[in-house]
This record gives structure tokens, C-alpha cells and sequence, in this order.
């Protein structure tokens, strides 16, 4: 019976907790990064195991980001907590909240005197994970953004210009006639489709995605991706997929595969995925800034970002709080972060890394790979731009990627769907404003 | 009944000391997790269990007026009806037909019985792929006879597709048990009913079909209980739940909400729910069988 699981999960990671070595300090770190972003992981993690002998930062995957996260809290509640948990943005609020089960890494810097400064991090990424009183919280590790991929080949063969990517929602009209014109089955399909139609959507046209500074400023915050125009974009969409022009392929990065394959022209999807996208697809392709509604006034203004940061969780000797200061410091050196950035098409987090890069004429070399930091950067973020912070938001993500999926299958019409969203967001933030007073 | 084995013991505590070790595992893992869950439905707490606030009946309150966990009933029973009514026609069929076989009879019940060895979740995992959206074998051979595939977004098609696979991986169980039951009927009778000239048809509804009600009222049972609760590694490999909630039975929203969505006393309350359905189940399991199991 499932209701057990969570209960077997937490005594089984308490029976693993408790034979750790005790030669060096060990510091576990759990992480969800797969394939060749593990790889990384543990490149990162053996570099500083090698640079000193005091400390052993031991990184283990523990499955997808909710799982990860599922895992540490069953964790914590059996009192096993690893040291460092890599937290996906959704997760933000929940672990802000859990006062007694962090340790908010500006805190853990300033005990261990550690030389720190929140200003030598990427606004746009670090404004996410920053107090309202400017104290970093967690230290950023992975961040990406979406961006806009065209097949240039499927372009050509269309009859369009390949090198005009579709800038607004307008001109993306215009290819797409075009391109399913000319026989291209699946025209453009997107990953994430919340993230990138509701909630970068606002970012990039400057309008809320909720109350208080999309949450920023407050628990009570509530949803506003009702709006006229998020009723029109998304009736926007759900017309293109009558055309035929827009191909729903489901939550996460699905439709990625549908573009490097060639079966679909043009993907919004994360700018991570341009490492796969580089080495699968047997056509030419741009990496361009999402497509805008021109009619909207201040259009595009920033995007926002996704991906995960570093968590220090509480209750740790303060020897090992020494070794994760180090190691959290070792992860912010430019060499680090350029490798990451170049290896795995993240942004980097810091602006030294991000100029080490740019000097070192990787941008040039590489088209297309600096696409995500100049939409992050486009503008100086508002209060609407600047990300968003929900209670419980992996379930209202869901709520609103529910709501958009019977649209697009042609059971509600979008603003029915989009009040309702509206509506059931705003319960699931009522109930953790009332869990964590 | 006089032959009844009965072994007695002179001590008083040896019996409790050579049944503790059953009775401590019942506890810990069946018994403790139970009463917790039942405890949780009443709490309202955060997700690292900081704070936590007894809430009565409320989250009890909250479920039923919410429309999408009365939709989840409904799923489910949807759900339950096709998988063990679809699953155990087919397997009487081919239960019925293995039974006729003469040559080869060994073969075809290996393989029949095959696909009980594979775990859930991977016959989830095979499904999902033969049926991708884009590049599943069975959506090519669909799209050349028009019809437009894509269970990522048509909620009656992923409905399709996890009721398809958690017949094919239940199929081998309720195949076993009848080809049994069909076994254990005496071969007089259903000559006699020959002899008197009734056809093959006839045969099996009248006689054989009768004589194995039994077995399927339990396979009926032990069925719906599959459908309820072990087709979660099915759901959990291919839709989880979606698109728009189509596929979300009961048992996946109790994970999903407790586990994904850190909803402890909300997933508590529901899986308080579902214990009751259990107990229910297996009440009137139990007092059928006792009853009509012996003909």
C-alpha cells in the first residue's frame, strides 16, 4: 500500500546516513543532474576533493528535482538531511519557509568569515534567490532560461529567410502558414509549457504573474494570469494547434527531441537544451529570443530564469559548515563556472564567468550560446520580471499546465480555463499560507 | 475434520515468541504507517514537518468539496471497470482456448503466463514507447490508418493506453486461474451435456461458465484491487496522472499529492479513504468466498 512509501524511504536513507567514514569531513551533496550533466557534477565535486585534503564532498543523484527534494525532507523528518540539496526554482518558497531546516547561505558565510558578496552574482539569477532585505539565501548553481530554436533548413524550404527568425507572435504567424504550406507535419512545439507560455510569457511582456511582486513581497500573494492578454496568447495557441500548427508534446522537455529530429520546425524550449539540440540535429538551426506580442506596450521587457540552487540544510557540525563554505566558494571561481556554463549551455552565475567567457571568444565561436544571458539581461528586471516566488508551486504549475491541456485538446475555451487556474492557484497558495504562518 | 492436525505447545510463551517475529513486521510496516496516515489526516503541516496544526476533519472537508478528487473517483471507477471486466473476457478466452490445445499446450501456457514476471512500471515503460506520440511504433501504424494519435494531450487516449497495459500485465494472473478452475472440472459433465447434444457454445455458458463463477468472482476481486492499487507503476511510467487529470486514479493522486506536492495531511486523508475502500473489498471477499466457494 503506497501510503508506506514515504515512511520506507525515510528509514531506509536513516540506515545509509549512518555509515559515513570518518577519515576526512564528508559532505554529501544530492543532486538531479543526469547523463553528461552528472558527469559535470562529479567533475566539479573531484576538483575540489583534489584541491585540498581537509573536506570530501561526496555528490549523489537522488532522481528527478521533486523526487531529490521528496527525498531530503523525508530525510530531515528522520533527522539525516544531507548537507548541500540542489533545489529546483519552483521549490524557492518552500524551502524559505522551512526556517528550522536551512541554513540560509549568507548566515552559513558570515559564521565561517568567508569573503562573500551577493554583487559578484548575475542579477537576474540571483534576484530570484535573494531576500527582501538582499541576503542570498541559496547560492545558484544551475540556471537556464527559454529561447526560441527555428530549423533553418525547414525555413529554406518553406520559402522563407532563414536567417529572420519570427521576432513577434505576428511574423511567427506568417512562417508558420508557411511552413505547414509546405509540407512540414509538425510546425513548432515547446517544452515546458508553463514555464514558458504563462510564466515567461509575463516576464517578457512586463505583466504580473501575481500579486506582491509575483510573490516576492509576501505569502498572500495571488494569481493574476487571468489577464486579457494571457486569455489572448493562450487562445492564440489553442488556435495555431487547430491550424496545425502548433503540436502539444507534454510537461517537460519532449518536444526537444521532436526538434532535433526534424520532425517539428521551431521549439521554445530551455536554453539547456542547446547542448543536445548541437549534437543531434542533422540540419542547420538559430537560437533567437522568444517570440513577442507587439501590441503589448514595453514588449519584450527580460526573461525569467529556471533551473536549481545549492541548499545548505541546518543542523550540521560547524566543521563540516566550514567545508561547505568552501565549497560552495569553490563552485562561484570563474574557472569553475566557465566550465560549467561551456559544458552544459547554463548560464553562468557569476559576472566574472561570464566575462572570462566573453573574452574568450567562446560567444564567437559558438553562435547562439550567449542568447540566454542577453534575454536574461535584455532589460533591468521589474518587480513583474525579476522571477517569481509561489508556495507549493510544483502543484500549482500543475494546476496551470492542466488547465492549459484541456484548452489545447479543445475541452474549455482559455479564459474559462485560465480563471480556473486562477482560482485553484490560489487555493493551493491559501493552504501553505496557512501551513507556514 | 477429525483428521485435523493440531499441534500443541506445553509452553505458555513459546507460541507468542515463535509468532513475534510476523506479528512485529505486521506492525512496523502495515500497522504503524496505518495509524500515522490516519493521525497526518487530521494535521495540517508543512512540507520539513516545522510546524504542524491539528485540523480536525477539515482536510477531510476540503477533499470532498473539491470536484477534481470526486473526478478521481470517477476515473478510478471508470478505470477499474475496464481493466478487470476487459481483462478477465480476454483471459477466459484464452484460458478456454488453451485448455483445447493439445499439441504444444506447455508453450502456450509459458508464454501466457510470461508477462506476470514483468514489473509495472516496465510494462508501463514498453507501453509508452510502442505508443509515443511521435515516434511509437503502434502511433505509425495508427497514423496510416488515420487516426490522429497523441495521448499527451487526448485524455481518452492515455485513458486507452494505461487500461491497454495494465490488462496485458494482469492478463497471465486471472489466465492462471481460470485455466485451474477449468481443469478442476469434472470431465463427466460437461461429456453428459454432449451426450445430451448440446454444442460447444452451449457447452461453456451452460455448464462450464457456471462452474467457474467462483473464480471469477474472486478474479473479479483481486482485479478491481489491482486496478486500484498496482497500476500505479503503469501511471507512473506513462501519463502520471495526465493530461489534464484524465489518468488520475486515486492511488496516484494520494503519491502525487503527499509526495510530489508535500500535501501530507491532504495525501493522509485520502489514503484513510482508500484504506476504507480496502477493507470493504476484502470484507466482501472474504464473506462471498467463505460462503459459495464450495460447489
Amino acid at each position: 500500500m503506497r501510503f508506506q512509501a514515504l515512511t520506507a524511504t525515510a528509514f531506509a536513507i536513516g540506515l545509509l546516513g549512518a555509515s559515513s567514514a570518518q577519515a576526512q569531513t564528508e559532505i554529501q551533496w544530492w543532486h538531479s543532474m543526469t547523463g553528461a550533466l552528472g558527469d559535470r557534477v562529479n567533475d566539479i565535486a573531484n576538483g575540489f576533493n583534489a584541491s585540498q585534503k581537509d573536506y570530501k564532498v561526496v555528490p549523489i543523484f537522488k532522481g528527478t528535482y521533486p523526487e531529490s527534494m521528496t527525498a531530503a525532507i523525508a530525510a530531515f523528518r528522520a533527522g539525516n538531511a544531507p548537507h548541500i540539496l540542489q533545489v529546483f526554482e519552483v521549490g524557492t518558497a518552500t524551502m524559505m519557509a522551512a526556517k528550522g531546516a536551512i541554513k540560509p547561505v549568507y548566515i552559513m558565510m558570515k559564521e565561517a568569515k568567508e569573503p562573500f558578496d551577493p554583487k559578484n552574482y548575475l542579477a537576474a539569477v540571483a534576484g530570484y534567490y535573494t531576500d527582501s532585505k538582499g541576503n542570498m539565501l541559496s547560492l545558484p548553481f544551475n540556471s537556464s532560461t527559454p529561447l526560441f530554436y527555428v530549423n533553418k533548413d525547414a525555413f529554406k524550404k518553406a520559402g522563407l529567410d532563414p536567417e529572420k527568425a519570427p521576432k513577434t507572435w505576428a511574423e511567427f504567424a506568417v512562417a508558420a502558414a508557411k511552413l505547414k504550406a509546405s509540407g512540414q507535419e509538425c510546425v513548432y512545439t515547446t517544452g515546458w509549457p508553463s514555464w514558458v507560455h504563462i510564466e515567461n510569457f509575463s516576464a517578457w511582456h512586463n505583466l504580473p504573474i501575481a500579486t506582491k511582486s509575483n510573490g516576492f513581497d509576501g505569502f498572500d500573494t495571488e494569481f493574476k494570469i487571468n489577464s486579457p492578454h494571457h486569455v489572448a496568447h493562450i487562445t492564440m495557441l489553442a488556435d495555431y494547434v487547430k491550424k496545425g500548427w502548433f503540436t502539444y508534446s507534454g510537461r517537460t522537455n519532449q518536444g526537444e527531441a521532436r526538434f532535433f529530429s526534424g520532425e517539428c520546425a521551431m521549439l521554445t524550449s530551455s536554453s539547456a537544451a542547446q547542448g543536445n539540440i548541437r549534437k543531434n540535429a542533422k540540419f542547420d538551426f538559430s537560437v533567437n529570443f522568444l517570440p513577442y506580442n507587439h501590441t503589448i506596450e514595453g514588449a519584450p521587457q527580460n526573461s525569467i530564469i529556471g533551473g536549481a540552487t545549492l541548499w545548505v540544510m541546518s543542523g550540521k557540525k560547524a566543521d563540516e559548515y566550514k567545508g561547505v563554505t568552501k565549497f560552495l566558494s569553490y563552485v562561484s571561481t570563474t574557472p569553475v563556472q566557465s566550465a560549467w556554463h561551456q559544458g552544459t549551455g547554463y548560464v553562468p552565475i557569476t559576472n566574472a564567468a561570464f566575462e572570462a567567457t566573453k573574452q574568450s571568444g567562446y560567444y564567437e565561436k559558438n553562435p547562439g550560446t550567449d542568447m540566454a544571458i542577453r534575454q536574461l539581461n535584455n532589460k533591468a528586471p521589474t518587480a513583474n520580471s525579476k522571477g517569481l516566488r509561489f508556495g507549493n508551486y510544483v502543484q500549482g504549475r500543475e494546476v496551470i499546465e492542466e488547465e492549459m491541456e484541456a484548452v489545447f485538446a479543445g475541452k474549455k475555451d482559455a479564459k474559462t480555463a485560465l480563471d480556473q487556474a486562477v482560482k485553484r492557484g490560489n487555493e493551493i497558495l491559501r493552504k501553505f499560507e496557512a501551513a507556514n504562518k | 475434520m477429525a483428521a485435523e492436525k493440531r499441534v500443541v505447545f506445553r509452553s505458555a510463551w513459546l507460541p507468542y515468541l515463535l509468532v513475534a517475529p510476523q506479528i512485529a513486521i505486521t506492525v512496523i510496516f502495515f500497522f504503524w504507517p496505518a495509524f500515522q496516515a490516519a493521525w497526518y489526516s487530521f494535521q495540517l503541516q508543512d512540507a520539513f514537518g516545522l510546524q504542524t496544526e491539528f485540523v480536525g476533519l477539515r482536510n477531510f472537508h476540503e477533499l470532498f468539496g473539491d470536484p477534481r478528487y470526486l473526478e478521481s473517483f470517477k476515473i478510478t471507477a471508470v478505470f477499474s471497470i475496464l481493466v478487470s471486466t476487459i481483462g478477465i473476457s480476454i483471459s477466459l478466452l484464452l484460458a478456454t482456448m488453451a485448455n483445447r490445445v493439445i499439441r504444444g499446450a506447455m508453450g502456450y501456457k509459458t508464454f501466457l503466463i510470461w508477462p506476470y514476471a514483468v514489473a509495472s512500471a516496465v510494462a508501463g515503460v514498453i507501453f509508452a514507447f510502442l505508443f509515443a506520440p511521435s515516434v511509437g511504433i503502434v502511433t505509425f501504424a495508427l497514423k496510416q490508418i488515420g487516426v490522429h494519435w497523441n495521448w499527451v494531450l487526448r485524455g481518452d487516449q492515455a485513458m486507452i493506453l494505461v487500461v491497454v497495459a495494465s490488462i496485458w500485465k494482469q492478463i497471465s494472473y486471472n489466465f492462471l486461474f481460470f485455466l485451474a478452475g477449468l481443469q478442476s472440472i469434472p470431465k463427466s459433465l460437461i461429456e453428459a451435456a454432449a451426450i445430451d447434444g448440446a454444442g460447444p457454445i452451449r457447452r461453456f455458458w451452460t455448464v462450464v461458465f457456471p462452474l467457474l463463477t467462483p473464480t471469477t468472482f474472486f478474479l473479479l476481486v483481486i482485479n478491481i484491487v489491482y486496478a486500484f492499487f498496482d497500476t500505479f507503476g503503469v501511471i507512473d511510467a506513462t501519463t502520471q496522472g495526465g493530461p489534464a487529470g484524465a489518468t488520475n486514479i486515486l492511488v496516484y493522486k494520494v503519491y502525487h499529492d503527499g509526495v510530489k506536492s508535500a500535501d501530507l495531511g491532504g495525501s493522509s486523508a485520502q489514503s484513510v479513504i482508500l484504506m476504507i475502500i480496502v477493507i470493504a473489498l476484502t470484507v466482501v471477499q472474504f464473506r462471498f468466498i467463505e460462503r459459495k466457494v464450495h460447489y
